[in-house]
């Protein structure tokens, strides 16, 4: 199968369980089961060519411009891991089918969880570390919602955000780290970066590199002194727990050193920092976890130190301690699923998880102590088991290991670091399952069903299967870490046994589960002890540490962002002066290259019009009605400017728009005060007319200046006068341009006005649903109200008129390819028409004889014009390719066929769409203000005899 | 003739940053559209001023206007509709609501310094 669909699988896949939800549990667990085994199955048929040695690659161009390719690779370090997820996966989704409870929505369960796995899946084969950084985010992502599953939870919360903030600051370090390694190696591809080990440790920026790297793999790998994220986010569901914090997840920072073995190990940095780190979260892991009565949390800290274990493996940068910590987290995989998901036993059938409530479990959950004990003990190190295998291979590789010029200290705090290990283990068993029965348990403790035990118990066949026979996991452990040294380095001869004489290691083991046994002994005054001992609490740091940033941040915003939002548009608009100020003065100015055309009277006569009404506007805006007025004759004027200089088609539209806007405004002043107050002080005044005359002078030198010089290069507009005709078939340019040469962007903004006319009409209704409604129920209006409505003069002539503004609209919009006019001005013409209906004949008259929704009409517009652009790939064109002929039927003459008229006629159902939705919604406001709302248009109606039934539209229709 | 456009452009403008600045939202939205009337004029004007020939073509004639401003003032000019009732939506929907239509949303003096902690 093509890693492709390996890849996307899990993605399309997380679409189903949510769907499957109301089909049942076991239905919804099913199709994720489905979904995970065929990745699983797509990415074992990949496995002959892996163990043959080759890489399976598959990639397509994504942005190669920034060098961002989709490119995917499959070697063994990637199988490897893509087993671990998908497989362990596989068990987790069989296990947590029985698991979470009835009142748990599985569905949005599931469907995180297949987010999760494609996004491991991801990583893990990528060959693109741009592509890689990008799965490395979305598992963060992922994780954050499955940690955070239990919502009602506040722990469940607050771990959800930690994990989020380290793993995404790791991940944001880690970015940088990526973009200096692809700038040094100057592409962004592994299996281009893997080549090139000496570029990379010779540059002077390896070393941040490396730190910004290791920064990531530590806070996803949870690795001091960023471990404490880890206990917290087990207040997930423990499915999730075993899948993300034991077997995938927190691996991902271990897979990505793994990968970056070959180019950035075997420099003193890398081992001194990641040797050191990984030794320090080792021992202190083993330490806590052994004083945790939190069985999950005990299991966390474990987990943290046998990360740092494979952490510090990694570290000494040789060939067999690649060889030890792959085979670790092989075996850690194996072992730490089957206790988690043991914890999660236990906690489900005794309701709680704390060891000093428990012991005692030994005869009443036989099948669970069998799985648990044999997971423990290898986790101990105890042979013919897998821990100690390569727990054996890590000490042997402490031996040869020299920190800080001292022989003793790794072998010394690897001995120690598995003592507090062997002795949690053993804890682990004796305090919950031996000991007396005890009859206090919160819930009687039984054996669960196979579903629950099943998948632990398959993976505790592994453990021992290994543990008993290691040469079947030996070809397989040594192709992966043939592909984790990637040829810097042999592979190592050495087998794995169980018995390798009386080699040292031999005696750190024996040092290690006898220490353990002893210290369990003593455990409860080492306990007293603990407990008195001063410890920093990690989430109390974290907490004070946000809240400081947090503190920071509002002293910094608040003064600066105080919502007032007219002190905002005044810094904007001198700052926007300023900058053009700036631009001009240290530019060049070239001369006048146009002459001034001469002024006619009536140009002037307009001009006037225009200043005088701006300026009233300026001083007359306390009433606003007049104000009202005054904003239409500029509006008149400008459009009357456009006729003038040459845009007939502006000069329509600008018309039309301003009736719609006007009547707009009417509708909203209708609830407004109609005046405004004298508020702000005369300085205030004072400093707002010099800011708008400071404006107002700028826009104007700046127009000036180019109204009087020719653009520095030629526009483009030559092309759309040369080709109107000729590729287009129209005459008019301004409607060819819209419809055809520019049509993807008309497209958008016919979308962009549907779009605004569905948020008012969103708006309206969030208010009539509130507590508005009744206040606008209760309102008595301001002002009298006009005696006769619905003047029946107005009334005959809209209707009389209707069909004449039709045939207009008809008219312009069919003329529009050639003449002015075209689907936007037609269509504001037909909205007027519309609207004249409801002010003469009133809404529910109007609304009774309303045959389509608005919001039908803006969807028709939207798909039309669509449809139209997406007809143009059936003849193997791009989208919106237009098209025309001439036909004649014989009766008429030659006419244009254009399928931009077609287009067209989706801009004009927008439009009407748009402007009635818009303007039907205020008046909506307007009509439940006072109630009482006649069903009949006119007061005196000769064909009427009978009284309208209230609440039937009436049925009488018109006159 | 080129004056005349610019010095409306710019008085437009004035007036609309004055209007802009004032302290409730219908004159705030009257202050909008009268810029959008001068930033729509001067998006038209960056064509340059042709008079009488418009874009529309004619066998015999080789002087038109620049019909891309138009086309994209065309577009502007209905775009600024769908704005201004969205923003007359909102500011009406903020009165109705709190019978209040000052623009200003200025923070209570003894703002509660907790907000925002989780």
């Amino acid at each position: 199968m093509s890693l492709f669909f390996i890849v996307a699988l899990p993605f399309f896949g997380a679409l189903l369980p949510g769907l499957m939800n109301s089909a049942g549990r076991s239905a919804c667990a099913g199709v994720t089961f489905t979904v995970s085994l065929a990745a699983f199955i797509g990415l074992l048929t990949n496995l002959p060519t892996v163990l043959a040695g080759e890489v399976v690659t598959a990639g397509v161009d994504w942005m190669p411009v920034l060098g961002l390719n989709f490119t995917l690779m499959l070697d063994g370090l990637g199988f490897f891991f893509a087993l671990l997820i998908l497989g362990i996966g596989l068990l987790i989704i069989a296990y947590a089918r029985h698991y979470l409870s009835r009142d748990d929505n599985m569905g949005q369960f599931f469907t995180y969880l297949l987010l999760f796995q494609g996004a491991m899946v991801g990583i893990v084969l990528s060959d693109n570390i741009l592509l890689l950084l990008i799965f490395w985010e979305l598992t963060s992502l992922s994780s954050f919602l499955l940690i955070g599953y239990w919502k009602h939870l506040p722990e469940g919360r607050q771990g959800a955000r930690m994990a989020l903030t380290v793993t995404g600051m790791g991940g944001l370090a880690m970015i940088g780290g990526m973009l200096i390694l692809g700038q040094i190696v100057g592409s962004y591809d592994l299996s281009v970066i893997l080549q090139n080990r000496d570029l990379i440790q010779a540059d002077p920026l390896y070393v941040p590199a490396l730190i910004l790297i290791l920064l990531g793999c530590f806070t996803k790998s949870a690795q001091f002194p960023f471990h404490f994220w880890l206990p917290h986010a087990m207040a997930a569901p423990t499915p999730v727990s075993a899948y993300l914090h034991s077997a995938t997840m927190v691996k991902a920072g271990i897979f990505l050193m793994a990968r970056m073995w070959p180019v950035l190990s075997g420099t003193t940095e890398w081992f001194v920092i990641v040797t050191t780190a990984g030794l320090i979260t080792m021992v202190l892991g083993a330490i806590i976890a052994l004083f945790k009565h939190d069985l999950k949390a005990l299991l966390a800290f474990s987990t943290v130190s046998h990360l740092g274990l494979i952490t510090m493996l990694l570290g000494t940068g040789t060939a067999f301690g690649a060889m030890a910590a792959m085979f670790h987290i092989l075996n850690h995989a194996t072992f730490k699923a089957a206790l988690f998901m043991s914890a999660g036993i236990v906690d489900h059938e005794t309701h709680t998880r704390d060891i000093r409530r428990l012991g005692g479990l030994r005869t009443l959950m036989p099948i669970t102590f069998v799985i648990v004990v044999l997971a423990a003990l290898s986790m101990a190190g105890i042979p013919l088991l897998n821990g100690f295998l390569s727990k054996e291979m890590m000490l042997e590789e402490a031996t040869h290991t020299v920190l800080f010029n001292s022989p003793w200290l790794v072998p010394a705090l690897a001995t120690f670091g598995s003592l507090f290990s062997a002795a949690y283990c053993f804890r682990l068993i004796g305090h919950t399952f031996f000991g007396p029965v005890r009859d206090d348990y919160p819930s009687k403790p039984h054996d669960p069903g196979f579903g629950l035990w099943g998948p632990p118990a398959f993976l505790v066949l592994l453990v021992v299967a290994i543990g008993v026979a290691p040469f079947l996991a030996e070809p397989f452990v040594k192709m992966v870490t043939a592909s984790v040294l990637g040829g810097e380095a042999e592979v190592p001869k050495a087998y794995f046994k169980i018995w390798h004489g009386l080699v040292p290691a031999l005696f750190m083991s024996a040092i290690a589960v006898v220490g353990g046994l002893v210290l369990l002994a003593v455990f409860n005054p080492a306990l007293r002890l603990w407990d008195r001992a001063p410890r920093p609490e990690a989430k109390t740091i974290f907490e004070a540490l946000v809240e400081a940033v947090a503190s920071l941040a509002r002293r910094l915003i608040l003064p600066l962002h105080n919502g007032a939002f007219s002190r905002y548009a005044a810094i904007g608009s001198v700052a926007i002066v300023v900058l053009g100020f700036h631009a001009w003065s240290t530019g060049t100015v070239g001369p006048a290259t146009r002459v001034m055309q001469d002024v006619t009277p009536v140009s002037v006569a307009g001009w006037a019009m225009l200043v005088a009404a701006t300026i009233g506007m300026v001083f007359l805006h306390r009433n606003r009605f007049l104000s009202l007025i005054l904003i239409g004759i500029v509006g008149l004027m400008v459009s009357i400017g456009f006729v003038f200089f040459s845009a007939p088609d502006l000069a329509m539209t600008q018309f039309t728009v301003e009736v719609v806007t006007i009547i707009l405004l009417l509708l909203a002043l209708n609830f407004l005060p109609k005046h405004t107050p004298v508020e702000s002080t005369v300085l205030r005044r004072v400093r707002d007319t010099g800011i708008a005359l400071f404006g107002g002078l700028a826009t104007f030198g700046l127009a000036y200046h180019y109204l009087l010089r020719d653009a520095v290069t030629g526009p483009i507009s030559e092309f759309h006068l040369a080709n109107s005709y000729k590729g287009g078939g129209g005459t008019n340019v301004v409607n060819v341009i819209l419809v055809d040469f520019r049509g993807f962007d008309t497209y958008g903004e016919i979308i962009v006005l549907g779009i605004a006319a569905l948020l008012i009409y969103a708006l309206t209704e969030t208010l009539l649903g509130g507590p508005v409604r009744a206040r606008l129920l209760n309102r008595t209006p301001d002002a009298a109200r006009a005696g006769d409505a619905h003047p029946m003069m107005m009334v005959v002539l809209t209707r009389v008129i209707m069909p004449v503004v039709l045939m207009v609209g008809f008219y312009i919009f069919l003329r529009g390819h050639n003449e002015p006019g075209g689907g936007f001005i037609a269509g504001l013409i037909v909205s007027i028409g519309v609207v004249m209906q409801y002010m003469a004949s009133g809404f529910s008259w109007t609304s009774a004889r309303l045959r389509y929704p608005y919001h039908g009409v803006i969807g028709a517009g939207v798909l039309i014009a669509g449809l139209t652009g997406i007809g143009s790939w059936f003849v193997g064109k791009p989208f919106l390719t237009s098209d025309f002929t001439y036909v004649r039927i014989p009766p008429f003459n030659e006419f244009e066929l254009a399928t931009a008229a077609l287009f067209d006629l989706g801009v004009f159902l927008a439009v009407v769409g748009a402007v009635m939705l818009s303007l039907e919604s205020f008046s909506r406001l307007a009509r439940r203000a006072h109630v009482p709302d006649n069903e009949h248009p006119m007061d005196i109606d000769p064909s009427r005899d009978d009284k309208p039934v209230p609440g039937t539209p009436a049925a009488q229709g018109g006159v | 003739m080129e004056l005349l456009v610019a010095s409306a452009i710019g008085i437009m403008t004035a007036g609309g940053l004055y209007l802009l600045l004032r302290l409730r939202t219908f004159p705030v939205i009257l202050g909008i559209s009268l810029l959008t009337y001068a930033v729509n004029v001067f998006l038209f004007a960056s064509g340059r001023l042709t008079i009488g020939a418009p874009p529309i073509l004619r066998d015999d004639i080789t002087r038109y206007a620049d019909p891309l401003p138009q086309a994209l003032v065309l577009t502007a000019i209905v775009i600024s509709f769908g704005m201004t009732a969205v923003v007359v939506m909102i500011g009406l929907g903020a009165y109705l609501g709190s019978h209040d239509d000052h623009v200003d949303d200025l923070p209570e003096p003894d703002a509660d310094a907790s907000e925002g902690r989780s």
